[in-house]
């Protein structure tokens, strides 16, 4: 059997998200894509700035590979459902990244206000992944507003500092029956292969790539660690030697006899 | 939303994969995971489990103890009325049954509280058959009224009521309700419950989560075991206790491991458990759930039921008769079943204080 | 005579009757890469051509960039 990514009732091999953010060159993006294997990548919407008219981002991206427009720049509900109309009206699927941020110092995602606009938004057909702070009752509200997976951050975005939020992260994998991705702050392939040993669906890595010395080898790196993980994980953790105990002191009495 | 849609999925995976074989090395993995799928929990149901009974008593121990420390809360059953309007082949108060049927007055409750409060005892679990013209709501409300004065927590194992009717025994003081689904094999239950209201698989079904929308402290599921395949039934438990935590988080779940006791009639359990069955399925859904509390009842004899004590039981009933009126009347009628563990309130507690442990007598006072 | 609107929330003067897709034309947009918004409703790629600018009207004209 195929350990396949299911997300929106479409099927993917690699568990490795990209994000297409701060590269020096979207001329850059192809041979990222290829060297990572990612089959999802995001994109924001930004209003066309008439004096430095530049390239077309979506003539980089590979044909093949899901878009996954983020609501970047919305402060609320009503913003993000906006944006993510327009992003559909580009012709470019349904799926949307909802990503609502107020906090400009720690740029720590709105669960309120996210909330919302996923309940809104999986209505319209959207397949919606709110970028959440990894709290439970967030994920639940989420799981009711039909949202196709949750995407908690290890750390504060572009702060490469790893799994930081690692214990709650935990909880949303054991509790919420949605795929869990680790999504903001992961630095270096370790902190994928981590997340992604501990029962993660998948990892969405951006700065990390477009910030390192070689985003192209750096893709490659995280390949790796997502996949190795993700064996490790299915693979289940050793067990333990356990030693044979002679006596058996909490059901040896099934042997003696008491009761019948 | 009902748990019946997670248990006609799960039954149909059941029925189209057949039996799954597990093996050790798999229960291994399971015995280290901090938390279990459901699929663990059927793996541990399974034979490939019984060769490690002892490490899973060993980690549902510790668990245990994690949870609720070295405790072990006291209860007692009060039998109401033994009317029953019901034909459930496997019961003592079967409407077929030729016993005496009996139902206490209000003044004759008072009577068998002050029986039972003198042990000390403040959790009260009150039963009834089901025959709402006789043992209705008023009626119910009007025994509540005189329990409130001598318990500070009132349970209910009654018939299965509507949203509305748990609304109103809550606000005469109810703060928990235990209810057996019996078996969750659907169709085995329409041949154990051929006529009366029980007759309703679905209604019984979605009783806790009733109780639970109207606002009721705990609730407590089980199958009574040997009725059906023991290793479904503990499963769907399992899987039924787990839904209920997900979906109510401020409810507290708790699970009851009754086992199918001689009584009037001739039914006898189609699958009768043994004492390492039991303990199996004690630990198995002890391990998935380790913040259920485990009921462990009179049906069981006293030695068992303290080797159960180390294993994950949380809750234990004492000083128990299954008679209407057992506790200040003659004996001129049968119970529901048979007790089997004698012990009085003080005899309990004495041993459960002799295994190191705690006796509860009040958990919970609503205020 | 020309007429006043807002374009991506900056002022601009424009000559009148003029379409969308002229517009994007003029600035050297390609239509299939942009969304254009007008005045808070998508505006679908069909509709381009035969849609005339009036006074006031607020447009947004928006394309994909990298995002994370």
């Amino acid at each position: 059997m195929k350990d396949a990514l299911e997300i929106g009732g479409r099927c993917f091999q690699s568990r490795l998200l990209l994000g297409s953010g701060k590269l020096s060159s979207d001329a850059l993006i192809p041979e990222i894509a290829a060297r990572s294997g990612a089959e999802i990548i995001t994109v924001a919407l930004r209003r066309i700035d008439f004096k430095s008219a530049s390239a077309n981002i979506l003539n980089h991206i590979p044909k093949n590979m899901q878009l996954m427009p983020n609501t970047s720049g919305a402060r609320n509900a009503d913003e993000a459902v906006r944006i993510a109309r327009i992003a559909r009206a580009a012709g470019c699927g349904n799926w949307v990244k909802i990503e609502v941020i107020t906090d400009n110092k720690y740029l720590l995602p709105d669960g309120y206000e996210t909330v919302r606009a996923v309940e809104i938004l999986a209505k319209e057909g959207f397949v919606t992944l709110p970028y959440v702070s990894p709290d439970l009752m967030t994920a639940k509200r989420l799981v009711e507003a039909g949202a196709a997976a949750v995407m908690p951050l290890g750390a504060p975005i572009g702060s490469n500092r790893g799994l930081k939020t690692k214990e709650l992260i935990r909880i949303l994998i054991d509790e919420i029956n949605l795929p869990i991705i680790v999504d903001a702050g992961l630095g270096k392939p370790s902190h994928a292969c981590e997340a992604m040993e501990m029962g993660a669906a998948a990892c969405l890595v951006n700065t990390a790539i477009a910030g390192a010395s070689d985003p192209v080898a750096m893709a490659a790196a995280f390949s790796m660690a997502v996949q190795a993980g993700r064996q490790a994980f299915l693979a289940g953790p050793g067990a333990e030697t356990s030693f044979a105990t002679a006596s058996s002191p909490l059901t040896g009495f099934l042997r003696e006899g008491i009761g019948h | 939303m009902s748990f019946y849609e997670t248990y006609q999925t799960f039954r149909q995976i059941l029925e189209q994969a057949g039996k799954a074989s597990h093996g050790p090395d798999q229960i291994q993995r399971i015995l280290q995971q901090s938390t279990l799928k459901p699929w663990d929990l059927y793996a541990l149901l399974s034979p490939a489990a019984a060769p490690f009974l002892e490490q899973m008593a060993q980690k549902a121990h510790r668990l245990t103890v994690q949870h609720f420390g070295r405790t072990i809360l006291l209860y007692t059953p009060l039998y109401l009325s033994n009317y029953c309007t019901n034909f459930c082949r496997y019961c003592g108060f079967n409407a077929e049954n030729p016993i005496p049927r009996k139902q206490l007055s209000p003044a004759e409750v008072e009577k068998e509280a002050q029986a039972i409060a003198e042990t000390g005892l403040k959790h009260i679990l009150i039963l009834t058959g089901d025959a709402r013209q006789l043992a209705g709501l008023d009626y119910l409300k009007s025994c509540i009224a005189v329990l409130r004065r001598y318990f500070t927590s009132i349970g209910i194992e009654i018939y299965a009521l509507e949203t509305g009717e748990y609304r109103e025994l809550i606000a005469a003081g109810v703060d928990s309700l235990t209810i057996y689904q019996e078996t969750y094999d659907e169709s085995l239950y329409q041949e154990l419950h051929p006529q009366g209201p029980k007759k309703d698989y679905c209604f019984r079904l979605d009783a806790p989560e009733r109780a639970c929308r109207s606002g009721i402290r705990s609730v407590n599921i089980a199958a009574l075991l040997g009725l059906g395949d023991w290793r479904t039934d503990a499963f769907f438990t399992g899987l039924h206790a787990d839904y209920l935590q997900r979906t109510f988080p401020e409810v507290e779940v708790g699970l009851s491991l009754p086992r199918m006791r001689a009584h009037a009639g001739a039914y006898q359990p189609l699958y009768p458990v043994k004492d390492a069955v039991l303990v199996q399925i004690m630990l198995a859904l002890r391990l998935y759930l380790p913040r259920a509390g485990i009921a462990l009842s009179t049906r069981e004899q006293a030695g068992l039921r303290d080797n159960l004590i180390r294993l994950g039981v949380t809750k234990m009933s004492a000083g128990s008769t299954t008679r209407v009126g057992g506790r200040t009347q003659a004996h001129d009628d049968v119970g529901q079943f048979e007790i089997a563990d004698e012990r009085s309130v003080a005899e309990m507690q004495a041993r459960i204080q002799g295994l190191g442990y705690q006796p509860v007598f009040k958990d919970w006072q609503p205020i | 005579m020309p007429i006043a609107l807002t374009i991506n929330g900056e002022e601009h003067q424009i000559q009148d009757r003029l379409s969308v897709a002229a517009l994007l034309a003029q600035r050297g947009l390609d239509p299939n890469a942009v969304v254009v918004e007008l005045n808070l409703a998508i505006l679908p790629k069909e509709a381009f051509a035969h849609t005339l600018l009036e006074e006031k009207d607020r447009l947004e004209i928006l394309r994909f960039v990298g995002g994370g």
